[in-house]
């Protein structure tokens, strides 16, 4: 991958989006930057109503910036007129939530349709789209309509037309959250196999963590409108600096026992309960191994390790009984080591 | 009273030729100027393709302003406009000229209201796949709505066939001048019977056809 700041095919210099005028204006994003370097998965993440089905749409013009610029492959495309943007849009292919299939077209016609737009002379796009619904695995279904198809097929439908152009950009906004754990997987997949095959930078916009985790190279959290946090996916999951994120994190994590879940353990508990950070290169075993040695009884009361980027991360809450100095000395030492936040009280 | 049915049947063959005349021409021209309305009715809509609020504006105005007007006052308060476009303000041409402009603000509502059904979301996708507005337009927005469009323009076809009796007021001929002057003008019943009958059995067709042909299209 390229160094994001050479050359960045999306860059978005400190943008902003307000919708309505006066009193009412709402402001959707907040002076946001952003480089999307080519070749990369990014991932926007962040909850409902953070702006980011708003943000992805200033990429291609479907919404148009407030103020601040949006670059696209070194083109300046804030000001374009509605046609001129109509064409930079064919360079950009893009996917939903609710798939948006043109229900009067099979799904040949579907994934021809940005071919026909393109100028794409008959026998090219027959041709293109045969190898379009071979790539998604659905040649049999070429004639059918969409609501005959499942949702997992027809969102490949709708992959094979945003990539019918060829495009060096996709945009994904939401487009497994109206599918199933199992056709998720194959979706997620089959983004990661465009992008590694064909090079196609993607911008996926979702809310599940999960989808980050398992496809996306760099992450942004997005809160209320502006971008709390973003790099490396690793970094940003594993060490969250931001409060927004952090508290995002929190939400979609379920390592850390929340609220309800730490009142129970402080009445159920006798002993003092640590909550301890697990990253990739530290074994907090090795000191733990030393507890009992030390006339320290611990005990696992909640946590989880997730795998991200081949890279481990979690936390784990640790019940810890014995001597207050020698309890001490043992959060001494795995302080060392790890993060360590005692939350007895 | 005898009806003397050999003289009549030759001016109700005549005259049911007059009423497929005016309803096809009115329905042509109104169905297409009505299109073109209620599309952009449609599309100058706030987050509409062609967003213009002054547009929407002015033409929500106007529909609403001649569409209660009832039909037959319609046609004596565009008496001069009607002479000035026409020629005349009395016979078929200008009984069509009426029957147009009558018509075509009632198809511009069905066609708006038809046009809403179109989940937004495909608009968005097309105009993300780069497709320019008149391209949209003709190619995704109409063709997405096409099944309760026929509906509406059936529906629209047998008010047609309504106005164009009316029409007969004016002397512009067809069925309903036809039962007029022969049979409720001299006491006929029978005459105005088989008329109507006509008109019936006309719209019955009409209907038909439009259902079928919106099955087809709506894969039901």
């Amino acid at each position: 991958m390229s160094d994001p700041a050479a050359s960045p095919l999306v860059s978005l210099e400190a943008v902003t989006k307000e919708f309505g005028h006066g009193r009412k204006a709402f402001r959707a994003l907040d002076g946001v930057d952003l480089q999307i370097a080519r070749g990369e998965i990014f991932a926007i993440i962040g909850h409902s109503g953070a702006g980011k089905s708003t943000l992805v749409r200033l990429v291609n013009g479907l919404e148009r910036v407030t103020s601040g610029r949006v670059i696209i492959d070194g083109q300046d495309i804030t000001r374009l007129s509605e046609n001129r943007l109509a064409d930079v849009r064919q360079g950009i292919g893009m996917i939903f939530q609710q798939f948006n299939l043109l229900r009067s077209r099979t799904v040949f016609g579907n994934v021809e349709f940005p071919l026909i737009v393109a100028g794409r002379p008959k026998a090219e796009r027959e041709e293109r789209v045969w190898e379009l619904l071979d790539f998604v695995g659905l040649t049999q279904k070429a004639h059918q309509h969409p609501e005959q198809l499942s949702g997992g097929q027809q969102q490949r439908v709708s992959i094979a037309r945003a990539l019918a152009d060829g495009p060096p950009l996709l945009l994904a906004d939401e487009a497994t959250s109206a599918l199933d754990p199992e056709t998720t997987q194959d979706v997620l997949d089959l983004l990661s196999k465009i992008n590694r095959e064909f090079g196609v930078t993607i911008i996926v916009i979702t809310h599940e963590m999960d989808v980050v985790r398992r496809i996306a190279d760099r992450v942004a959290v997005l809160d209320k409108g502006k971008i709390t946090e973003h790099g490396a996916v690793y970094d940003i999951f594993s060490a969250p600096q931001a409060e927004p994120t952090q508290r995002f994190l929190r939400t979609v994590v379920r390592s850390r026992p929340d609220q309800a879940i730490l009142d129970r353990l402080r009445r159920e508990r006798q002993g003092r309960l640590a909550i301890v950070e697990v990253g990739d290169d530290n074994r907090i075993g090795d000191v733990l191994g030393t507890a009992n040695s030390r006339g320290v009884a611990f005990h696992l009361a909640f946590g989880g390790i997730e795998v991200l980027q081949d890279r481990e991360f979690g936390s784990i809450t640790l019940e810890l009984t014995g001597a207050d100095t020698a309890v001490d000395g043992l959060l001494e030492d795995l302080r060392t080591i790890a993060a360590v936040e005692e939350v007895t009280r | 009273m005898n009806t003397p049915w050999d003289q009549l049947l030759p001016k109700l063959v005549e005259n049911f030729g007059l009423t497929l005349y005016m309803v096809s021409i009115t329905f042509v021209i109104a169905g297409f100027l009505g299109l073109v309305v209620g599309v952009l009715l449609h599309t100058s809509k706030p987050g509409g393709i062609l967003e213009n609020r002054a547009l929407n504006l002015i033409l929500n105005l106007i529909v609403n302003i001649v569409r209660p007007i009832p039909f037959i006052l319609l046609v004596f308060s565009l008496q001069s406009l009607t002479r000035a476009v026409i020629g005349t303000h009395i016979g078929t041409n200008a009984g069509i000229f009426v029957m147009v402009v009558g018509a075509v603000f009632s198809i511009a509502r069905i066609v708006e209201q038809n046009l809403v059904t179109v989940d937004p979301g495909i608009i968005e996708a097309v105009r993300a796949a780069g497709a320019k507005r008149l391209r949209i337009i003709i190619t995704v927005l109409i063709p997405e709505a096409l099944g309760p469009l026929i509906l509406g323009y059936t529906y629209v076809v047998i008010g047609i066939v309504d106005m164009s009796a009316m029409v007969g007021a004016i002397g512009g001929g067809g069925l309903g001048n036809f039962a007029l002057t022969y049979g409720y003008m001299v006491f006929r019943p029978d005459v105005t019977l088989v008329a109507t009958v006509i008109i019936i059995v006309l719209v019955q067709l009409v209907q038909f056809l439009g259902n079928a042909l919106a099955r087809a299209v709506l894969r039901r």
